[in-house]
C-alpha cells in the first residue's frame, strides 16, 4: 500500500507521534554517545572537586553572570593558546555541573586565569576593573567585599554534588566549614585543606571575616591550574 | 489601507476557513477569541519590555557607567533581556496566533474552556515576571535560556502541558478533515519545547526549600545539551513556531494560497529533523569530541535547503499580489520578515562551517546573527501577524493610522540594519584582532585593545535599540487608539466593520 502524507494530515495523533520520533534522532545521536564513550573525557590526572569556599566561589560567579562575558573554554586554535595557554580539556569541567564554558567574550577567556594574578590584584580589579584597567567594560563588584558570606549550606550543596557523582567523601563533607575557614583566613592553618584539594589558594581579603569575594577570588586562582601539563603525555590528552 | 476586505480573502489558507462568509455569527458562536486578544495585549506590553532591557544592555556595554551594582549589573540583568524577548514578546505572540489560527482552521472553540486558557495566560505572565526579576535577585543556573531556577521550572512544565492540551484537542475536536499546515509547525514548536525544557532543566535542588540547583550533567555532556537546547529553542520556539504563523498570515494578508502545498511538506520534515543536529557547531574547537562537531557542521549546512525552501514557499505566495506590499504596511512587516529569514539561515549554515567558526565564535558577529534573525525574522513577523490580528480581533476596518505603521516599518529597519551592520563590523574586527601576529610573530594586540575598538559599533548597537523601541512605541499608540476608538467616529467612516463583538467577548 503506498504512503499517503494524507493520513498524516487527518490524525492528529499520527502527526504527533511522527514529529517525536523524528524530533528525537538528532539530540539521541548526539549525545548518548557522549556518555558511553570513555575516552570522551580524557585521562588526565589531577582534577580534583572543588574545595568548599571555590564551589561557592564558583556559585557566586554564577549567580552574578560572570559567564556572559567571560568564556572558560581555550580553543585549540594558536593565537588561543599562545594567548590564554593549554586549549582546555574535557577533563577539567569533568565535576561542572553545569558546565561554565560560556559563548561570548566580552571580556577575555578565563579558563586559566588562576594563578595568573596575585590576589591583591584580583580583589582590587573586582571592587574597580577600571582602575587597574581604563579601557575595561566590567561592572563593579565592590559589594561583593562587603557582603559576608553565607556558608550554611554547603553541607546540602556538598551532598549533591556527591549524588552527581562529584568523589566528595563523608570526611570533605564534615571538615566542610573548618576547610572554607582555613582557606579565607590566613590565621588558620590550612594543611588540612592542601591534603583535601591540593593546589587549593587561600584568599582573605579582610582579617576575622569571610567575605563573598574571597570565595569568588578562592575560585579565579584554582581555574586551570590543577592538571600539570609538563608531567601529561600525548596519549592522556587523546579523545 | 487594504484591509477593508478582510472578509473575503478567508478561502486563501485553506479550506477550513471558506464557509466563514458570515464571520460574525461563526464568531460569536465558536470562538474564543477573549484569549487570543490578552495574549495579543501581553506581546505588545513584552516588546517593550524587552526592548527596553535590550537598549539599556547594549548601552552600558558602551558606557559602563550604567551599571548599578548589584541588580543592574549586565550579568545579572542580561539574562533578563532573552527572557523578556523570547518568552515574553515571543511566547505571548506564540500563544495569541496559534490560539487564534487553530480555531479558525479547525472550525471548532477552543478546548478545555475559558478558565483553563485563562489560568495559561495569566500563569504564563506570573511565570515570565518571575523569570526577570529572580535573575535580577541572583538566582540562576546559568544556562542560557533557560536560566530560571528548579522551582519556575517546574511551573512551566505545568503551563506548557496545559497549553498542549489545549492545542491538541482544540485539533481533535475539528470540524475539518486536514490539519492545516500552520498547525504542523505549531505542533512541532510545543513538542520540541517539551522534551527541551525537559531535558535541559534535568537537576537536583540542594533543599527542597532553597532555589538552588545543580545540573544532572557534567562538563562536556552539559555543554553539548545545553547547545542541543539553545539552538533548538532558536529552530522550534523561534523558527518552526513563527513558521507555523507565516503559513497562515502571509496567506490571509495577500489573499492567495500557500505557493506548494508539496514544498510545505518536504518544508516541514526536512526542517524537523535536521534542525536538533545542528547545536553541537556552538562548540567547535572546544573540548566537545571532533565527531560531535562535524555532524553539528554538516547538519548545520544541510539545514539551509529547508530553510530556503520554506522561505520561496513564503515569498512566492504573494505572486499575483505584489501589488498589496503597497497597500499594506502590514504585509510588508510579514513579507521583509521572510527575506530577512532567509539571510540568517543562510548565514547561520555559513558561521557553522569550523573554519568560519574559529573567526565568528565568542564574537559579536554571533550577537549579530542572533539578532537578524530575532528582530528582521521573529519581530517583524510578529508585528506583521499583530497588524492584522488587532483589527480583527476587536471588529475595526483597520489600524487606527497606517502612517504610524510606515513609520514602525521604517524605524525598526532603520534600527536593524544599524544594529546588525555594527557587530558585523564589531564582530569581525574582533575575531581579525584576537588572532592578529606582528611582524615578530608574537600577537599583535592585548585582548583590551579589542575591547576599546568596539566602543565605535557598541554606541551604534544602542542607536539601534533606540529607533526599535521607538518604532515599537509606536505600534502600542496605534494599537492603543484602534481599540479604543468607537467604531462610530469619523475615523472608520465609509470602511466596513467585520462584524460586532459578541456580549462578554
Amino acid at each position: 500500500m503506498a504512503f499517503s502524507h494524507a493520513i498524516v494530515e487527518k490524525n492528529a495523533f499520527v502527526l504527533i507521534a511522527a514529529t517525536f520520533a523524528v524530533l528525537s534522532i538528532g539530540g539521541a545521536v548526539e549525545i548518548i554517545p557522549l556518555f558511553t564513550i570513555h575516552t570522551t573525557v580524557e585521562a588526565v590526572k589531577g582534577v580534583r572537586p572543588y574545595s568548599p569556599l571555590e564551589l561557592i566561589g564558583r556559585d557566586i560567579y554564577i549567580r552574578e553572570g560572570c559567564y556572559l562575558c567571560h568564556s572558560q573554554q581555550i580553543r585549540s586554535l594558536r593565537d588561543e593558546v599562545e594567548r590564554y595557554g593549554h586549549y582546555s580539556l574535557a577533563a577539567e569541567s569533568m565535576y561542572d555541573h553545569p558546565f561554565q564554558w560560556g559563548s561570548k567574550r566580552i571580556g577575555p577567556d578565563v579558563a586559566r586565569v588562576g594563578g595568573k594574578y596575585s590576589n591583591d590584584w584580583q580583589y582590587a580589579h573586582l571592587k574597580n576593573p577600571q582602575a587597574l584597567v581604563p579601557e575595561s567594560l566590567m561592572p563593579k563588584f565592590s559589594f561583593l567585599a562587603e557582603t559576608k558570606l553565607d556558608y550554611s549550606d554547603i553541607e546540602m550543596k556538598l551532598k549533591v554534588q556527591r549524588l552527581l557523582g562529584t568523589p566528595y567523601t563523608d570526611e570533605d563533607i564534615a571538615n566542610a566549614r573548618k576547610d572554607i575557614e582555613a582557606q579565607a583566613d590566613a590565621s588558620v592553618d590550612a594543611t588540612a585543606l592542601l591534603k583535601r584539594y591540593p593546589k587549593a589558594v587561600e584568599a582573605s581579603g579582610k582579617t576575622g571575616s569571610v567575605t563573598e569575594m574571597d570565595a569568588l577570588v578562592a575560585y579565579l586562582q584554582v581555574l586551570g591550574t590543577m592538571v600539570n601539563f609538563a608531567d601529561t603525555s600525548e596519549e592522556q590528552l587523546k579523545q | 489601507m487594504g484591509r477593508t476586505d478582510r472578509g473575503d480573502t478567508e478561502m486563501a489558507s485553506s479550506a477550513a476557513t471558506a464557509m466563514l462568509d458570515d464571520g460574525s455569527v461563526v464568531n460569536k458562536v465558536f470562538y474564543n477569541e477573549a484569549i487570543v486578544r490578552k495574549f495579543v495585549i501581553a506581546a505588545i506590553v513584552w516588546s517593550i519590555i524587552a526592548f527596553g532591557l535590550g537598549t539599556y544592555l547594549g548601552s552600558e556595554l558602551a558606557y559602563p557607567q550604567l551599571n548599578i551594582a548589584p541588580y543592574f549589573n549586565f550579568g545579572r540583568l542580561r539574562p533578563a533581556h532573552p527572557t523578556a524577548a523570547v518568552f515574553g514578546f515571543g511566547g505571548n505572540v506564540l500563544f495569541a496566533t496559534s490560539f487564534y489560527i487553530v480555531q479558525r482552521t479547525s472550525r471548532a472553540r477552543l478546548f478545555g474552556g475559558r478558565a483553563w486558557a485563562d489560568f495559561v495566560f495569566w500563569a504564563y505572565q506570573l511565570q515570565v515576571a518571575n523569570m526577570c526579576v529572580s535573575y535580577l535577585l541572583g538566582f540562576s543556573k546559568s544556562q542560557e535560556y533557560a536560566e530560571g531556577e528548579w522551582h519556575l521550572d517546574l511551573w512551566l512544565a505545568v503551563i506548557w502541558l496545559s497549553y498542549m492540551t489545549i492545542f491538541i484537542g482544540t485539533l481533535t475536536r475539528r470540524k475539518e478533515p486536514h490539519i492545516y499546515v500552520a498547525n504542523w509547525f505549531f505542533i512541532a514548536y510545543m513538542s520540541m519545547i517539551l522534551i527541551l525544557h525537559v531535558g535541559r532543566n534535568l537537576c537536583i535542588p540542594i533543599s527542597p526549600f532553597r532555589a538552588k540547583s545543580y545540573s544532572l550533567f557534567p562538563g562536556v555532556q552539559d555543554a553539548m545539551i545545553q547547545w542541543w537546547y539553545g539552538h533548538n529553542v532558536v529552530g522550534f520556539f523561534l523558527t518552526a513556531g513563527f513558521l507555523g504563523i507565516m503559513y497562515y498570515f502571509i496567506p490571509k494578508a495577500a489573499g492567495r494560497p500557500v505557493y506548494s502545498y508539496r514544498l510545505s511538506i518536504v518544508h516541514f520534515w526536512s526542517l524537523v529533523f535536521l534542525y536538533v543536529w545542528v547545536g553541537a557547531h556552538h562548540l567547535h574547537f572546544t573540548a566537545l569530541p571532533d565527531w560531535t562537531q562535524t555532524l553539528g557542521m554538516a547538519f548545520s549546512i544541510m539545514l539551509w535547503m529547508p530553510s530556503w525552501g520554506g522561505m520561496i514557499n513564503g515569498i512566492m505566495t504573494l505572486s499575483g499580489a505584489w501589488d498589496k506590499l503597497r497597500s499594506d504596511p502590514g504585509l510588508r512587516f510579514s513579507v521583509t520578515a521572510v527575506a530577512f529569514y532567509g539571510m540568517s539561515t543562510f548565514e547561520g549554515p555559513l558561521m557553522a562551517v569550523r573554519d568560519v567558526n574559529a573567526l565568528s565564535h565568542y564574537t559579536d558577529w554571533t550577537v549579530g546573527h542572533v539578532h537578524s534573525g530575532a528582530l528582521g525574522w521573529v519581530m517583524l513577523v510578529s508585528f506583521g501577524a499583530l497588524y492584522y490580528l488587532i483589527p480583527a480581533l476587536w471588529r475595526k476596518p483597520g489600524m487606527y493610522s497606517t502612517k504610524l505603521m510606515e513609520w514602525h516599518y521604517w524605524l525598526a529597519m532603520t534600527g536593524i540594519t544599524l544594529y546588525i551592520f555594527a557587530m558585523w563590523v564589531a564582530g569581525i574586527t574582533q575575531g581579525l584582532m584576537w588572532r592578529a601576529y606582528d611582524a615578530h610573530g608574537f600577537l599583535q594586540y592585548s585582548f583590551v585593545e579589542s575591547v576599546a575598538a568596539m566602543h565605535p559599533y557598541y554606541v551604534a548597537r544602542a542607536l539601534g535599540g533606540l529607533f526599535i523601541i521607538t518604532g515599537a512605541l509606536m505600534m502600542a499608540y496605534n494599537s492603543y487608539r484602534t481599540i479604543t476608538t468607537p467604531n462610530e467616529s469619523a475615523l472608520w467612516a465609509g470602511r466596513r466593520f467585520a462584524g460586532a463583538l459578541a456580549a462578554g467577548e
